[in-house]
């Protein structure tokens, strides 16, 4: 297939410093000085976390969206190659590095959250880990796949700095790597909808599935990994003017749209067998919030139904960013508004605390302009669009 | 083919999920200790004094709280960082009468009720948690705690708690004073309470003592002991109080080692109502069920590699071609 050499990827290059970098760079840095004060002052300075919500958004967005929306490489490695559609294959690259970034923050942010962080290596450690928890699964296939990542990456790194030798050494057994880069997210994706195995009825019904709930996030997270590649193909196109990958986009979101009927039709019949539909038509704030929830989910499904929407760029885009969102809902939902311990706790979060979420994100977007500039990630355009 | 290959995929997981969620029940709820020891709490008896308040915080060397404006003495409103057991009060309409649900009041102990199977120990991905083997009683071990506070949120009770405004954050929770055992002592709760209401003991004897008081008339004459069962004689004549019939702890969640009679329903007085299946059951079985000896992952990880090393290996022969 002569397309990939022709879509080759190459280095962006162009300016680092422009106004939207600068911005992305106070942002992280405010973030910063947040996460800071809160090593010196406690979690209770910087957070409205209580004993009613000990886990905010932090964990909620940081790790576990953040984790989901970086699926991007876990979801197009399946599709080339566990399902062998080679033609996806220049969506790998630009994808792996997106999620190389949001894996390796989410992982990093842990400890912002952990209250005594410097025992962070317990949970490796035999004597302290302790097998049966979910969080122990979660942490341990986090951390594998960052590191797995950063191996599958590093080809670009060996083209870059012309190291051919360990290129060819590392490709021989690259497949190990690919393998385990689908299995690990397969894990611990699940895993992450598990961890509410154990909250039993403090979860809202709505959100209480008990042993389907790893499949619903597994679902889910591999929509989000399909929904981010074509929201950040969309993105990158208009950011750096580069022509897009619209035939592959509108294969793409057909796979994605079929996907999400699957999950539509494993949510709605976990909620009818459980008899925890009626929830949904009481006049409360999570009966709203699962709406919000659904309605992004099927948004995407009606705009998305036709050959012509799907090769409608906006359409794509619009679809994508819904999708997103609802996977979002999901999680917020299961882990914050579903979760009630007892009567009097509210949670919302404090605004150093939304700022350390920015800031993370800021320092996510920033690293990827950098690398796309730097690096050979994207692939190379026929003509300099530009 | 995309849309069968696709179908093809969600059947095997859908599969998968149904295997997994028959096998999830395969984990039981542990069985009781064969040393359990644990608490009655009986609410009737309960004179709303505070002492237990009061000695708890000296046993453990816990500091006063205060939600009062003058900082004269220790005035927690719920367990915290600072307070590991607390008595509250529930009241209803006139609250005229003592332990009736309408129109009356009742009060209420709050503390870890030691589960059998405790949410709290299955979540923690450190072993920060331990319940003893023999005793049963659930410790905690700060210099093992990461902080990640799975344990404040998995617990139904609310019981562990979190010291969110120290750099040094440790989880706070009820150890039945076992480090006070040595020295003679047991749960200073129990040790000072001055009508029984707060009893210290093995489980079967606890257990024991409340079927005692369920059977006995309402109004008859009842003698009530103090401090230890099994201990020196502190007992009391009183009169045999009108309960709910449900003794709590016994079958919820697994069952607890602290347990509890009321003459008030026990939703009303802030317990949970729970199901026999402990959740830390579920979880567990969930997990083995999908990661028990490594099986799955394994065979996932052959399978994946299998077909990999064929893709890969193509996609990487074209890239040299060209490049």
């Amino acid at each position: 297939m002569a397309e990939h050499a022709a879509n080759a990827p190459a280095p962006l290059g162009g300016r680092l410093l422009t106004p939207v970098t600068l911005v992305l760079a106070v942002l992280a840095a405010v973030a910063g000085v947040i996460l800071l004060y809160r090593f010196f002052y406690g979690l209770g300075a910087v957070t409205n976390l209580s004993d009613g919500y000990p886990w905010g958004i932090w964990i909620a967005y940081d790790v576990v969206i953040g984790s989901a929306l970086a699926c991007g490489g876990y979801a197009m490695a399946l599709l080339v190659y566990i399902f062998n559609r080679g033609e996806y294959h220049p969506l790998v690259r630009p994808a792996l590095l997106a999620s190389l970034f949001g894996y390796t923050l989410a992982g990093a942010s842990v400890i912002f959250d952990l209250g005594r962080w410097w025992n962070v290596w317990h949970i490796f450690w035999p004597g302290y880990a302790q097998v049966n928890s979910v969080m122990f699964e979660v942490a341990v296939c986090i951390t594998a796949y960052i590191v797995v990542m950063w191996i599958e990456f590093a080809p670009t790194f060996f083209e870059k700095f012309g190291m051919r030798d360990a290129r060819r050494k590392l490709s021989r057994v690259l497949f190990v790597f690919v393998a385990l880069g689908v299995l690990l997210p397969s894990m611990h994706q699940s895993s992450l909808g598990s961890l509410l195995v154990i909250f039993g009825r403090q979860i809202h019904p709505l959100w209480q599935s008990g042993w389907l709930l790893p499949l619903m996030y597994l679902m889910t997270a591999v929509l989000l990994g399909f929904a981010v590649v074509i929201f950040e193909s969309t993105l990158a196109s208009t950011a750096f003017r580069r022509s897009m990958e619209a035939d592959l986009l509108a294969r793409l979101t057909r796979l994605m749209v079929w996907l999400l009927a699957a999950y539509l039709v494993v949510r709605v019949a976990d909620l009818v067998v459980r008899g925890a539909l009626d929830n949904a038509f009481a006049f409360t704030i999570e009966a709203v919030m699962f709406w919000l929830e659904m309605a992004a989910f099927v948004l995407p499904l009606v705009l998305l139904g036709t050959q012509a929407a799907r090769r409608d760029p906006s359409k794509r885009f619009i679809g994508a960013v819904a999708l997103m969102a609802g996977g979002m809902l999901l999680r917020i939902n299961g882990f914050l508004v579903g979760y009630q311990t007892g009567d009097g706790w509210h949670y919302f979060p404090a605004l150093p605390e939304l700022l350390v979420t920015v800031g993370l994100i800021a320092f996510e977007v920033l690293a990827y302009i950098v690398f796309v500039r730097t690096l050979p990630v994207l692939p190379r355009e026929a003509a300099p669009a530009k | 083919m995309d849309r069968r290959k696709f179908f093809r995929s969600s059947l095997a997981a859908g599969a998968a999920a149904l295997a997994a969620g028959a096998a999830a029940h395969a984990r039981e709820n542990k069985s009781v200790p064969p040393q359990a020891l644990g608490l009655l709490y009986d609410s009737t008896l309960c004179v709303g004094c505070k002492a237990c308040v009061a000695a708890c915080k000296q046993a453990n060397d816990m500091p006063p709280e205060f939600s009062t404006q003058e900082r004269y003495w220790d005035t927690p409103l719920d367990l915290s960082g600072k307070t590991l057991n607390v008595i509250k009060v529930y009241r209803n309409g006139t609250g005229r009468r003592k332990d009736e649900p309408e129109n009356g009041y009742a009060f209420i102990k709050k503390s870890c009720m030691h589960c059998v199977d405790p949410s709290c120990v299955s979540a923690c991905p450190v072993s920060a948690m331990h319940k003893d083997p023999l005793t049963g009683v659930v410790r905690y071990d700060k210099n093992a705690c990461i902080g990640c506070r799975y344990c404040v949120a998995a617990c139904p009770f609310g019981v562990p708690r979190f010291t969110y405004d120290s750099a040094l954050p440790q989880i706070s929770k009820c150890q039945l004073c076992s480090h006070r055992w040595k020295d003679g002592g047991y749960a200073a709760c129990a040790e000072v309470c001055p009508t029984g209401a707060t009893l210290y003991g093995t489980l079967v004897d606890l257990k024991k003592e409340a079927a005692r008081r369920r059977a006995a008339k309402p109004g008859t004459p009842m003698v009530y002991p103090r401090g230890r069962l099994g201990g020196p004689d502190q007992d009391y004549p009183g009169v045999a109080a009108r309960y709910v019939d449900h003794l709590y702890g016994e079958t919820e969640f697994g069952g607890t080692q602290m347990v509890l009679l009321a003459g008030v329903p026990f939703e009303k007085l802030g317990y949970p109502d729970l199901p026999p299946r402990s959740d830390a059951a579920s979880s567990e079985g969930l997990q083995h069920a999908l990661y028990g000896g490594l099986v799955m992952p394994i065979a996932f990880l052959g399978v994946l590699s299998f077909v990999a090393r064929r893709t890969v290996k193509v996609d990487d022969e074209q890239e040299n071609r060209h490049g």
